[in-house]
Parts: C-alpha cells; sequence; structure tokens
C-alpha cells in the first residue's frame, strides 16, 4: 500500500498502468457499502472492489501481482456514477492510484478525485481502446503523464488527453484542495449571508 | 447558457465569489450532515484547529446504519455504535443540532428534512449524499458531496462548484391510474441515459409535474442523481406552499407572506433561456421496472427484457452483464418474473403517501408464500403518522413486517440485506450490483405500489389489475 499521499503541485505522473474495463461502474462496484461502516478511511485500500474480487477469484486487475505497485487506471464510460462516497476515490488512492484516465467520468466522482489531488483525464473511446489495449500488451511499460499539455506517453506513442480548465488550474497551482481558499472570505462570505432573505426573516 | 431560470437566479442570490480556476465560491443554506460521510470531515476540522462556522445551518440526523428491528443503545454492531456516538460527539463539540433515535424527528436524511421544513424554495442545500437532489422538490438547488467538501461546508459554509447547464423537461399530459411519480422518473432515466445529466441541472416543468403531490415531486428529484444530473428541481408553486405552511422550521406569521412573495420571484421566467430543453408525454407512461444493472435500464411492464443483440451498439455490452448478472431471459416478459424480496422504503419512496398507496394495493391481500416482504417507513414522523392512520396493521395483517425508520436495505448498511442470489422487487433508488448486501443479489426498481403487488403475487406484477376502483 502506497501511503505517500498526493500533495502540491501536479504536474505530471510517472508509472505503470492497468486496465478495468466496462462503462457505468458505480462506486458501490469500487467500495462497496459494507465498508463504510468506518470513521476512518485508512482501511479502505485493501476493500477496492471488494465484491468484484471475490466473484473474480485472484484474476481482477487489482489482484494480478503484475499490477503490484501500478499507479495509473485505465477506464471506460460514466466511471465513479452513483454514490458520493468519497469512499470510492479513498480506496483507489489508499491502493496506489495517483491517475485515472477514462471515456468520461460522474461528476460527483469526478470532484472528489480532484479534492484528493488524483487527476481524472478524458479521451474519446477509440482513444481509450488503443490505450487500454497498449497497457493490456504491455503491462511492464512506464507511462508518463504531462499537465502541461496533457498527454500520456510511453514514448512510442502519444495520446492526448483532455482536463477542464478549472480542474487544470488547481492542479497546475497546486490547490486543489479548496478549504484554505474558501477560508480567505469571511468578510465575503458574511455579505452574501446579510442578502440571502431566508436569512434575514425575508426583509429583502 | 442559461438565463431567467430558476437555477440562475438562486446561483445568484448565493454566489460568494469567483475563484480562480473558473468556480465559484458558492455559500450553502443548508448543510445536512449523517453518520456515514461526516467523521473524517469533523477529524479534518479538528486536525486544522478550524470551528464549524454556521453550526446553526447544519442538521445532523443518523440513517445509513441503523437498524430497522433493534434500535436499543448501544446498537448491537459496534462500528455503527461507534459511528453514531461520533457524530453525536462531534454534534455536541461544535453546537449541531441532532435529530437522532427517540428525538421523534429522526429519519432518512431526504425524508426527515423536508418534513420538518428546514427545506425551503432558493436555498441552497449540500449533504454527503448523492440523494440530496431530493431537495430540489421545493425549489431549491441540492446537490450531493463528498467528504473534503463536507469539511469545506463545515469550515466555511461555503463550496468550489462550476456552474451546471440547465435542462428543462417538460412533460405534458397526467399519469395513468397505477402510474406514478417514480415510474415517471425511472421512464425519463430510460429515455435521456443514465449520464445524460452530467453537466445539467434538471429542471422538471410541465402539468405533469405540477399535478405532483410534494412527496412524488421528491421522488422525482430524488433520481436526477440516476440520471447523472448533480441536482433536479421544480419551480415552487401552490402546493409548495401548502406543503411548507405549518411546518416546525417554516416561516411563520409575519413572515409567511414575505416568504411566499419571494418564493414565487425564484420561479423561471416565462422567457427563461435553458441550455436544453426536451418534451415527453406523460400520459403515455406506463408501470415501468428495471431489468438491468443501472438505473437507465428500464422497460415498461407490458414489455419484455431486451434482447442485447438488438439494442444500439453503445447499450450493448452493458446490457449483456446486466442479463449475465441478473439472470433473466432476453425477449421474455418482465411481468412475471419471480421474486424474493420485497421492499417498500428509502429517501425515494419511504414517505407516508408511499405506504399509503401502497397499503391500497395491499388491503385484503396476504403476501404470497416464500416471499419477505417488509415496509420500513422513512422516518419517525412517517411511521407515527402511518400507525395513526392504521397503514402498519394493513401491512402487517398481510404478512409483511413492519420495520423502525433507516435506510434499511436500500443500500444495506445495516443488518437489512438480500443474501445469495436472492432478487428483490424494490422501491429504492439503485439497482448496480451488489447495491442491496450480497455482492451477487439481484434488484428491480419499481414504484412502492408495483412492490406490494410483486408481494401479493409473488412475481412482478401490473399494479392495475390489482387496483381497486
Amino acid at each position: 500500500m502506497k501511503q505517500d499521499f498526493p500533495k502540491g503541485e501536479i504536474k505530471s505522473i510517472k508509472g505503470r498502468g492497468f486496465v478495468i474495463k466496462g462503462d457505468d461502474i458505480d462506486t458501490d462496484r469500487i467500495i462497496p457499502a459494507r465498508f463504510l461502516k468506518c470513521v476512518s478511511f485508512s482501511a479502505l485500500g485493501e476493500q477496492v472492489f471488494a465484491d468484484d474480487r471475490k466473484e473474480l477469484k485472484g484474476s481482477h486487475p487489482f489482484d494480478l501481482g503484475q499490477n503490484k505497485g501500478a499507479n495509473i487506471l485505465i477506464v471506460n464510460d460514466n466511471f465513479g456514477c452513483g454514490s458520493s462516497r468519497e469512499h470510492a476515490p479513498q480506496a483507489l488512492m489508499r491502493w496506489g492510484i495517483r491517475l485515472i484516465v477514462g471515456e468520461s467520468f460522474a461528476e460527483i466522482f469526478f470532484g472528489n478525485c480532484l479534492a484528493l489531488g488524483i487527476p481524472c483525464l478524458t479521451a474519446s473511446k477509440k482513444e481509450i481502446t488503443k490505450l487500454q489495449n497498449l497497457v493490456d500488451e504491455n503491462p511492464k511499460q512506464i507511462w508518463f503523464f504531462n499537465l502541461n499539455d496533457l498527454t500520456i506517453t510511453n514514448q512510442k506513442e502519444l495520446i492526448q488527453l483532455s482536463l477542464e480548465e478549472g480542474a487544470y488550474k488547481m492542479l497546475d497551482s497546486g490547490k486543489w484542495d479548496a478549504t484554505s481558499q474558501l477560508l480567505d472570505e469571511g468578510e465575503r462570505i458574511m455579505k452574501t449571508v446579510k442578502s440571502l432573505p431566508y436569512l434575514n426573516n425575508f426583509n429583502q | 447558457m442559461s438565463s431567467g431560470t430558476l437555477y440562475d437566479k438562486v446561483w445568484n442570490f448565493h454566489r460568494v465569489k469567483e475563484l480562480p480556476g473558473g468556480s465559484t465560491q458558492l455559500f450553502v443554506g443548508l448543510h445536512l450532515i449523517h453518520e456515514v460521510t461526516s467523521p473524517q470531515a469533523f477529524s479534518a476540522i479538528h486536525e486544522k484547529n478550524l470551528k464549524v462556522k454556521f453550526p446553526n445551518l447544519t442538521i445532523a440526523t443518523v440513517d445509513h446504519i441503523v437498524p430497522t428491528s433493534n434500535q436499543q443503545r448501544p446498537f448491537a454492531d459496534p462500528l455503527a455504535e461507534e459511528m453514531l456516538s461520533t457524530l453525536e460527539a462531534n454534534c455536541a463539540h461544535h453546537g449541531i443540532k441532532f435529530h437522532g433515535i427517540g428525538s421523534n424527528s429522526q429519519g432518512v436524511v431526504h425524508v426527515m428534512a423536508p418534513e420538518l421544513g428546514l427545506t425551503q424554495p432558493g436555498m441552497t442545500v449540500a449533504c454527503g449524499d448523492s440523494h440530496t437532489s431530493t431537495h430540489g422538490a421545493f425549489g431549491a438547488i441540492a446537490f450531493g458531496i463528498g467528504t473534503s467538501q463536507v469539511r469545506d461546508v463545515l469550515a466555511s459554509q461555503s463550496l468550489a462548484m462550476k456552474k451546471l447547464k440547465v435542462r428543462r423537461i417538460w412533460v405534458d399530459g397526467s399519469l395513468q391510474k397505477g402510474v406514478y411519480a417514480k415510474d415517471l422518473i425511472l421512464h425519463i432515466i430510460r429515455h435521456l441515459g443514465v449520464k445524460g445529466g452530467v453537466g445539467f441541472a434538471y429542471e422538471f416543468a410541465g402539468p405533469a409535474i405540477e399535478k405532483l403531490s410534494m412527496e412524488g415531486r421528491m421522488t422525482i428529484c430524488n433520481m436526477a442523481i440516476e440520471g447523472g444530473a448533480r441536482c433536479g428541481y421544480i419551480n415552487p408553486d401552490e402546493i409548495t406552499f401548502q406543503y411548507l405552511k405549518g411546518k416546525k422550521y417554516s416561516p411563520k406569521a409575519h413572515e409567511w407572506d414575505k416568504a411566499i412573495t419571494w418564493w414565487k420571484s425564484l420561479a423561471s421566467d416565462s422567457e427563461a433561456k435553458f441550455d436544453d430543453e426536451i418534451q415527453l408525454d406523460g400520459s403515455s407512461i406506463e408501470p415501468t421496472v428495471t431489468w438491468g444493472i443501472t438505473p437507465g435500464q428500464g422497460i415498461s411492464i407490458k414489455e419484455k427484457i431486451p434482447n442485447p443483440e438488438l439494442l444500439p451498439q453503445n447499450e450493448q455490452q452493458i446490457a449483456k452483464d446486466a442479463c449475465k448478472y441478473m439472470d433473466l431471459t432476453p425477449d421474455k416478459p418482465i411481468e412475471g418474473t419471480s421474486i424474493d424480496v420485497c421492499f417498500i422504503g428509502s429517501c425515494t419512496n419511504g414517505r407516508l403517501s408511499d405506504l399509503q398507496e401502497a397499503s391500497k394495493i395491499v388491503k385484503g391481500h396476504t403476501v404470497a408464500t416464500g416471499i419477505r416482504a417488509f415496509v420500513v417507513p422513512g422516518s419517525q414522523k412517517v411511521a407515527k403518522e402511518a400507525k395513526q392512520k392504521g397503514i402498519d396493521k394493513i401491512f402487517l395483517k398481510a404478512g409483511f413486517e413492519w420495520r423502525e425508520p433507516g435506510c434499511s436495505m436500500c443500500l444495506a448498511m445495516n443488518p437489512d440485506k438480500l443474501e445469495g442470489r436472492q432478487i428483490s422487487a424494490s422501491s429504492s433508488n439503485r439497482n448496480f450490483k451488489g447495491r442491496q448486501g450480497s455482492a451477487n443479489g439481484r434488484t428491480l426498481l419499481m414504484s412502492p405500489a408495483m412492490v406490494a403487488a410483486a408481494a401479493i403475487n409473488g412475481k412482478i406484477t401490473d399494479v392495475r389489475k390489482l387496483l381497486k376502483d
């Protein structure tokens, strides 16, 4: 289990990749509800995809020896849909995932990942299929993700990725943990409070 | 870009400032918390030596982990007990009002907050639970957040959010007898897909929506998230105001009239601009049941289970997965599918009217042999009112179990779980693999009345065949 969690600016990520195939993989599958019975995220890494792994008896990508230490996950469409549980990205992060590349991501999942410093990048179905095939063919090869030009490459093949501007800037500046920015605005928050009818006896 | 919609107006009222990176700092008017997604957020607050900025705008209850059979403390499950006592301690420490077991106001967070009058038009509502979209039924902008964001709201009463696009879903006509809000939202999700709403707020409007009760409207907005929309809402109207009148936290006396004036001003303007608009005919919708592993895999009770080969290419793989997992046969009618368990409850359909409609079907019948059927009221208030109306007796007499309020088998974080390959008829909101507590258990989503019909016949049944005139 990797415990060196993301911090500061995230401009590049290097490592081995592996593939989880399928559209609409929901957060119930990433971390089944029974594992939410905890007051700390610390044990979640071992439980990622628990039920899928049990069903595949050791042949699930998260169990294969070749993927030990890999940190880039390649997924398909609408990954992370369903429940808002941050336990899902926490489980992935604590297992060792530092970058997710896929066709598309559910919104809350995307935001949760960003808040932990796990970039979620997208590419077309065609490009993702190509990347999945390349990764499957040679699981040992090292991939380089570069935030600056939004690419991932194994030095031979290069795949162009997409990321919305806000998320890009947050990763680039290291300000993906929003709390401090929000706390800066105490005065403006009070101004908003004073202008909201429902917090002021409906006097407008 | 949208303009003049309720979403735009509420957004503008709550905008604190634009943040570098294109997000907006948005003020949160009502923050709902529960035991699952808040403990780590409180830990983070404590580590940073921060306080809860507006404890009076934060409301807590306990729902996901509570047992529905015996709610004596300490709970039999030590982990559940630890989660509840952690929440109790955090609330006491920060001066947050906690609606706990025995308070008469505990319940599923999306059931108890509206019934106390906490949710009102024009608010922003956030909660560490994706079904927070429910509160949009009041013309609030309400969205689910992750634990890091729960921390942000606790510390600053605000969030970094990106403005969504707005799609108006206009539903003409009116629902037929035996067709409920649940059928309508399952129909909408089937039509637009489980990720059709990504990047959008859904405005539900039109005659069929306006005719719905507040409880029906909550069912619709509750499942906006299952269509990929972060939030869904309905413009406030007389039905909204009547529901709120006299509720514990609703505006009182001289404030009430001023509140109504403001609430009315929030509705989308007649010339409002939407980023997208679609129109559906509510009269043509039939009772709807899911057959697959996403809420978008639904069909009408008259239809056959789809043959994956005949579906559009991009739906084929997930349909094949679904048929394999669900062990249902393509081209066979969904009606008549045998089931093992029947569950009425959840934040989607655990309200009084849901129990009432289902009890009308159940009355005078008994649960089929071998079926486990149970009702879990959404809150202590729902349980109490149902008992006053004798609804519990109707269910008990028919052979249903009548349980204490909680989230129960919607997501099975408590002792209520499917076992093995059991298949359930469920009034809840998700049919994901393993959702109801067994790694290979199976879920068919439908209205509470359809669940009642399934319990009586031991198989999926067109509820209209059991409707009394």
